[in-house]
């Protein structure tokens, strides 16, 4: 498991926490115990998203042609390409921590990072199952406002970030190259 | 959800027809990925464990439906930021916070926070972002959240 050498305090916090929670069930401590159940419980809603996300990003990098993404959502793509974000970002499940896979993905078919940005931001704002939800406990005033507010303001900071960092040749970590720029290319 | 069964399914299935070489090549790449994140993953899943258990709902009620507007409205803005919690129940909860007189601006910075600042997703963010990014991000979208409580406060009348 080279994953866990590179990572020390990944063993360090799970070590300590899982200690903890063990611990707390053995002795009956409550809280111990309710976190234990925390975890669980997101872990479990994490496992039932999170390996269609990953299957679906890789049939994403696989099949979808970088061009096509560069043409509509990288550096000589028009302002269109922040409202091509923005659906994409409408469309999307769950938080930031499946958005931010999808993200990097386009990022790495060299999307643009404004884009990359907004569509992070905006898939926080407004995903269309969210949307409904929140309309009908809220109202639609309240959502439309919220929406009208908040989805331009996304954009245009996403923009100036990106131009901020872009002018100085910030790069997003490489977290995996692609397959196809990989060392086992196929075929 | 069922939608994300199917539709990841179907796709797969196509992908298997069209070329299974292609396709195995895709589920490396998303098993390659997915263990890449997992460590990060871990640290957010404890992360929202204990902030869950710190700030639980009746807590978020008594603090949210207060009198003082903008002790309120800070408060949203502070607990959106560090809490995570699904829409399918943040929603309902704000839904009872909307019946316990809180205020639609309050509501909106904390909805507005929580699905876009992330303190518990902040080591997965770091790792695809890079730290200074995720921060400005985060940074950012706090501001968003500020200004569109405002706006709320200003378009429901609440502000005089």
């Amino acid at each position: 498991m080279k994953m866990l050498k590179q990572n020390p305090m990944v063993i360090g916090v799970g070590a300590v926490f899982s200690a903890f929670v063990l611990v707390s069930l053995l002795t009956g401590f409550e809280p111990g115990k309710a976190i234990g159940w925390n975890f669980l419980s997101f872990f479990t809603q994490m496992l039932k998203v999170l390996p269609c996300v990953f299957i679906l990003i890789g049939l994403f990098d696989v099949w979808v042609k970088t061009e096509t993404v560069e043409k509509h959502l990288g550096h000589d793509s028009g302002p269109l390409s922040y409202l091509w974000a923005v659906l994409l970002a409408g469309t999307t499940v769950g938080g930031l921590h499946v958005a931010l896979p999808i993200a990097h993905a386009l990022y790495t078919k060299r999307a643009k990072l404004g884009v990359v940005l907004a569509f992070l931001s905006a898939a926080g704002v407004c995903r269309v199952p969210m949307a409904l939800f929140e309309a009908s406990f809220l109202g639609w005033r309240f959502t439309c406002i919220r929406f009208a507010i908040s989805l331009p303001l996304v954009i245009l900071t996403s923009a100036g970030l990106a131009y901020y960092f872009e002018q100085r040749g910030y790069r997003l970590p490489d977290i995996e190259a692609t397959g196809q720029r990989g060392r086992k290319n196929e075929s | 959800m069922l939608i994300l069964y199917v539709l990841t399914a179907l796709l797969l299935g196509f992908s298997l027809l069209a070329n299974p070489r292609k396709t195995k090549h895709a589920l490396r790449v998303a098993l390659r990925r997915f263990m890449k994140i997992t460590p990060a993953f871990v640290v957010m899943l404890v992360l929202v464990a204990v902030i869950l258990y710190l700030l639980p709902e009746h807590l978020m009620v008594r603090v949210l439906a207060r009198e003082s507007r903008w002790v309120a409205v800070a408060s949203a803005l502070g607990l959106g930021s560090v809490s995570i919690i699904p829409g399918f129940i943040a929603f309902p909860l704000c839904g009872i916070l909307l019946d316990r007189g809180a205020q639609y601006m309050v509501l909106s910075a904390f909805s507005t926070t929580l699905m876009m600042v992330g303190v518990a997703t902040f080591p997965l963010e770091k790792t695809y972002l890079g730290t200074t990014l995720a921060l400005w991000r985060n940074g950012a979208s706090f501001a968003i959240a500020v200004a569109v409580a405002i706006a709320t406060g200003l378009f429901f009348g609440e502000l005089w």
